[in-house]
């Protein structure tokens, strides 16, 4: 029988690396994600997960030996967030490059200067292109059920990248929710042992991570981009599963409220709890999607969630510096421009390094996406 | 499209050696077998692995020799000169 507990986010994201039978973990402490690599700690210390647990220097050390580990053959996960991720970025590339299915929780913060320890989404967006899978979570329920469908996808046939598990630090990694935690029978039944394509073996000598000149480069790169494309195909694949075994669901984005919605808001993470109850609230035809996979980009069902509504609000926790949108905002506009789905779109640049966004706010986006004066609004802006 | 193995893994194992890097190469060694003692302190330190005994003497094999210069560094008798690639 599932039991049912009351526990912050990290710990439901200990608690399903326990569930997946883990080989090894090699992370580095970091707020606000330390409390998911100690609780793992603990479980390894007190024999409840038969696991390796490397303790290293840093974050480009944990990610390297991440690599070697799932170059083993051993199914391996590491945490981190924010400056520990952008210590890993070269190391992200070789993981996805190599086709290894690390799986990652990655607690949402804001990037330095100032130095910030609260939530925003920068970190993540900001490796959006080094070949790893993305999936953001609402709830500490989704962070458990994401965790251990991360594993499967990573690991299916085609697909042989890894995953970043997105959760917002603090709104999530520090608080308690109720999360229904799934037996380990259940769990073995839906995600087998890994069996990797190839693994480094004594017996059986290889290479791997060799030289790719001009000659082979581009064809390296284009088979990474076939693995993006089957992971976009398997993830609804694993979801399906995923609800046979446990009878929870969830698509590649989640509407909410959009049946007749004239007005669409869409975000990532955290915030979607937040917009919800706005939305229950409001006399408007307003709607959420959530954007659950962030990589692949889920770019059919946005198109299609989007095709009968006149006014769009992209709301996120990012800002490219520069070009003055956010990255979700641009990606969005790009895929839109070949369809004849061009509704009125604006995006609210909220929540940077853990200003709190306010039911308030997100009236005020509605409000103002209805006529929208400016492309790009930062709302609680002091 | 060229067949890539999954993550460029390679089976066939030593195929490193049909890469051959002595093109890379700005300055050379010269070997002076009458002052080479046979120590095989050169062999020892040649990261390229490119250092080898035949029939007793040491040889360089350029085909791999990227021009370090250690063998050169290390050499107790001062038997090996780095020259310049004129070519």
């Amino acid at each position: 029988m599932p039991r049912r507990d009351v526990i912050h986010g990290s710990r439901a994201l200990a608690e399903a690396v326990k569930l997946c039978d883990v080989k090894v973990i090699a992370a580095y402490p970091i707020t606000p994600q330390t409390h998911i690599v100690e609780d793992i700690a603990k479980f390894v210390a007190n024999g409840e997960l038969k696991a390796e647990y490397i303790k290293v220097e840093s974050e480009h050390s944990a990610m390297s030996a991440c690599i070697g580990s799932s170059a083993t053959g051993a199914r391996t996960f590491t945490a981190t967030s924010s400056q520990g991720l952008a210590l890993m970025y070269e190391m992200l590339f070789v993981a996805s490059g190599l086709r290894l299915p690390i799986v990652m929780a990655n607690a949402n913060r804001a990037m330095s200067a100032p130095i910030n320890i609260w939530n925003d989404q920068q970190d993540t967006i900001s490796v959006r292109d080094c070949g790893w899978l993305q999936f953001y979570c609402e709830t500490n329920q989704e962070v458990l059920d994401y965790t251990i469908q991360a594993f499967k996808i990573s690991e299916s046939k085609g697909v042989y990248l890894p995953s970043i598990v997105c959760l917002d630090g603090y709104v999530l990694t520090h608080t308690i929710e109720p999360v229904e935690i799934p037996d380990k029978e259940a769990v073995e039944e839906f995600l087998p042992p890994y069996s990797p394509p190839f693994f480094l073996d004594p017996e059986e000598p290889m290479t791997l991570g060799p030289l790719g000149d001009p000659s082979v480069y581009m064809e390296f790169r284009k088979e990474q981009q076939k693995g993006m494309e089957k992971a976009y195909e398997v993830i609804k694949k694993v979801n399906k599963e995923f609800e046979e075994h446990f009878g929870r669901s969830y698509g590649m984005i989640e509407e909410y409220n959009m049946e007749n919605a004239e007005i669409a808001l869409i975000t990532l993470g955290s915030v979607a709890g937040t917009i919800k109850d706005v939305i229950d609230e409001s006399k408007e035809k307003v709607g959420l999607i959530k954007i659950r996979t962030f990589r692949p980009f889920p770019k059919e069902e946005l198109i299609k969630a989007l095709k009968d509504v006149s006014s769009v609000a992209v709301i996120e926790k990012d800002i490219s510096i520069g070009l003055g949108e956010g990255a979700v905002f641009s990606e969005l506009k790009g895929i839109l421009y070949a369809t004849n789905v061009h509704p009125n779109i604006i995006n609210a640049i909220v929540g940077l390094g853990g200003r709190d966004v306010t039911k308030e706010h997100i009236a005020k986006i509605i409000k103002e996406c209805k006529k929208p004066k400016q492309e790009v609004i930062w709302v609680g802006l002091k | 499209m060229t067949k890539i193995p999954l993550g460029g893994h390679i089976r066939e194992v030593g195929s490193t050696e049909k890469y051959k890097t002595g093109a890379w190469r700005t300055f050379y060694p010269e070997l002076d077998d009458k002052k080479c003692i046979r120590c095989g302190t050169c062999w020892i330190f040649c990261p390229e692995g490119c250092i080898y005994r035949e029939k007793g003497k040491m040889k360089i094999n350029l085909d791999y020799c990227k021009g370090c210069g250690i063998c050169a560094n290390e050499c107790p008798t001062g038997a090996i000169k780095m020259l310049l690639e004129e070519k």
